[in-house]
């Protein structure tokens, strides 16, 4: 169960190596959480991430998951869940693609939308009717601000990452007053093993960050969560600057 | 308790809705059933004994600060409608009631007759049922103990669907009392009552100036109380640190009152404000607000006032008068922090204080007493020492590892923390502090061997 301050004693990850995701284990580690489960495709760095939650005290398992794989999750994560009751689940698979590649690679393109926004709309409904039945939990959806406003620069990545989000606010809203809390985390730039070698864009920040964010949203219970936090107020101006002035933003 | 699901049939008997404690932390949702007849309450429970069911856990007023009365997916058993009173023995002072009976309750009916309930918390709406599975103590426990060591036997609702008659001395009532509903369903007790010849009080007030003084205070001068409580000031640092207001009394007798107050010495009335907003903002109580509130309370009490006469429901239940109070603490509602630590290790409070009141925590409703001989009850919360408690807003930053570290110094001190009140202790720290705990692990799991009686409280610790 929860405490009083949304800490959870039991996490299910899917994206099992993301760093964001693995930085959030690791502090909740440290307050209350004492399972984990790394979902993701079976790889010695999911093997390695598990070992390295071990060895801070947590019982950390793993469990093949195949985002891409939209059939299988019902299975899958349903076996999860009749292992015990799962706290707070943390939706942080995804990919960044290529977009210049992607653009002249049709499948490539649908590959990152089907991985970000498909794959997130199965294992995103398996696990909310998993936990309305538990009555209780979380669901926290990692999100970007690149899906606030498409970018000429990371546009495939950003629709289905728009797409994601709206889904997880829908699904919020649908779960209101059943015990479930869905949480929207939009994080800005993070420097993670995502983004090595780009250009670092304003506000950048990292995947201890995000994780203490997520930490004080679950405190507060909050539906959105931007990191850091001015990006709220950056994002509400650029949402409304006209397109032709938008198009020539160095964003 | 605070909307329906979309969808639901609108039975106000059954539902499906979010819950929480008193404090509002941690909503979790749940079936709500309120049986209304004891076969009622025997098929809810047959119902929760279902392959593939959450449990079901009894609740009353829904006063337990965290997550006592709390199921998530299962069901929470409304007791409120069983809250009839058999009977009353007027000469030998006993009460037979239905659990869901409350403390109010008990009161306007009793106090005219000249009794009163052996002990009272801080609010009359609790309910006898909750009193128990609490095993809750009040004023007077230096004196009178825990609210278990009044209740001469009670009928409860096992897991096998049985009502069995559990009289005081017995394995099963010692895990009942105290034991968080977890090893069935109160249906009935008998209770002891305390005789009076008044419904007032006389009170005397006294300030401390910082908590050495409070504890030499009371150390001394106890034991000439029936009823005794120091309210702290926890934001009150350096030579002040710990200063506070002793207000100590007893039933007064019929040739204290005034004269027009003689005619009706029975009577019991107690006032009512306006409850408190159903949405307020967050952080109204800040360091500033509360200091402020502290600094007032402080010098508003007399320096030293003995005899004054007080409404029983002034004495007792001041916060009684301001319904919904709990909502002053905005949407992430509060934690309630009590523990209590044996005498000898007066160190270990001193230190205690010393970081609530370094750290600032704006707590306004702050409470030492000292407790009496403990009771039976496997689980039961008091045993001889001090006792502090202190509400604290649960959005302020940090609170969680910061309460984790007093929990350690407690447990270190031998002491526990009060498990109605709790929303947050880390499950490891349990054993140490309730050495029957492997005693009640063993007895729930031959009497309730597949787990029908669960809470969020039982699952979050292991219970």
């Amino acid at each position: 169960m929860k405490d009083a301050f949304g800490t959870p004693q039991s996490l299910l990850i899917l994206g099992g190596t993301s760093e964001i995701a693995l930085a959030t284990a690791r502090r909740l580690i440290a307050r209350r959480t004492r399972t984990v489960w790394l979902a993701g495709r079976p790889s010695p760095a999911l093997d390695k991430a598990a070992a390295a939650l071990r060895d801070l005290g947590a019982d950390a398992r793993t469990v093949a998951f195949d985002a891409l794989d939209s059939a299988s999750h019902e299975e899958v994560l349903g076996k999860v869940f009749t292992e015990g009751d799962i706290d707070m689940v943390l939706l942080a698979f995804g990919i960044l693609g290529d977009q210049a590649h992607d653009e002249d690679d049709p499948m490539a393109a649908v590959r990152v939308a089907q991985t970000n926004y498909t794959g997130a709309v199965s294992a995103g409904l398996v696990c909310a009717r998993s936990l309305q039945a538990q009555g209780h939990g979380s669901l926290v959806v990692l999100s970007s601000v690149a899906g606030e406003r498409a970018r000429r620069a990371n546009f495939i990545y950003g629709s289905s990452k728009a797409g994601l989000d709206a889904f997880a606010q829908g699904l919020g809203d649908a779960l209101h007053g059943t015990g479930v809390h869905v949480m929207v985390v939009r994080p800005g730039f993070v420097r993670s093993k995502m983004t090595a070698g780009m250009a670092e864009a304003p506000l950048a920040t990292t995947p201890e960050a995000v994780a203490l964010a997520i930490e004080t949203g679950l405190r507060r219970r909050s539906e959105t969560v931007w990191v850091p936090g001015a990006l709220r107020v950056v994002m509400s101006a650029l949402r409304h600057v006209p397109r032709p002035v938008f198009r020539r933003l160095p964003v | 308790m605070d909307d329906t699901v979309a969808g639901m049939a609108a039975d106000p008997a059954s539902a499906t809705v979010p819950v929480t404690g008193w404090g509002r932390t941690a909503p979790t949702s749940a079936h709500v059933v309120r049986p209304r007849s004891y076969e009622e309450a025997v098929t809810a429970v047959r119902d929760c004994a279902a392959p593939g069911h959450r449990g079901g856990i009894a609740r009353g007023l829904g006063r337990a600060y965290g997550d006592a009365a709390q199921n998530a997916g299962g069901a929470v058993l409304d007791m409120t409608g069983l809250d009839r009173i058999h009977a009353i023995d007027a000469d030998g002072g006993t009460v037979l009631c239905d659990a869901g009976v409350s403390l109010h309750r008990l009161m306007e009916v009793l106090l005219p007759l000249g009794w009163f309930v052996p002990v009272t918390p801080g609010t009359r709406y609790v309910t006898v049922g909750g009193a128990i599975g609490a095993d809750i103590h009040g004023k007077n426990h230096h004196v009178s103990g825990s609210f278990a060591r009044h209740v001469l036997a009670l009928e409860l609702l096992t897991a096998d669907g049985e009502v069995r008659v559990v009289e005081r001395g017995t394995d099963l009532f010692d895990a009942t009392a105290g034991g968080m509903g977890l090893t069935g369903i109160i249906l009935t007790a008998t209770v002891q009552l305390q005789r009076v010849e008044t419904s007032l009080m006389s009170v005397d007030t006294e300030r401390a100036t910082d908590l050495d003084d409070l504890m030499a205070r009371l150390t001394a001068t106890d034991h000439r109380y029936r009823y005794s409580v120091a309210w702290i000031d926890l934001l009150a640092r350096g030579t002040a640190m710990g200063r506070s207001v002793l207000t100590r009394g007893d039933h007064a007798p019929l040739d204290a009152l005034p004269a027009r107050a003689r005619r009706t010495p029975l009577a019991f009335r107690p006032g009512q404000l306006p409850a408190a907003p159903a949405f307020l903002p967050e952080g109204l109580l800040g360091r500033t607000t509360v200091g402020l509130f502290n600094e007032l309370w402080y010098r508003k009490a007399p320096k030293a006032r003995t005899g004054e006469i007080q409404k029983l429901s002034t004495f007792f239940h001041p916060l009684d008068g301001v319904p919904h109070w709990n909502r002053i603490y905005g949407r992430s509602g509060f934690v309630q922090y009590q523990f209590v630590v044996g005498y000898g290790k007066e160190e270990a409070l001193r230190h205690i204080v010393r970081r609530i009141s370094e750290r600032g925590c704006p707590s306004f409703l702050a409470v030492l007493k000292r407790f009496g001989d403990g009771d039976a009850g496997w689980l039961s919360f008091p045993m001889p020492g001090w006792t502090l408690a202190l509400d604290i807003p649960a959005n302020l930053p940090g609170l969680g590892a910061f309460l984790d570290e007093l929990d350690e110094e407690v447990a270190a001190a031998d002491g526990r923390i009060y498990l109605a009140k709790d929303s947050r202790l880390r499950p490891e720290l349990l054993t140490a502090m309730y050495p029957r705990l492997a005693d009640f692990r063993s007895l729930r799991a031959r009497l309730d061997p597949r787990g029908v009686f669960r809470s969020d409280l039982s699952r979050r610790l292991g219970l």
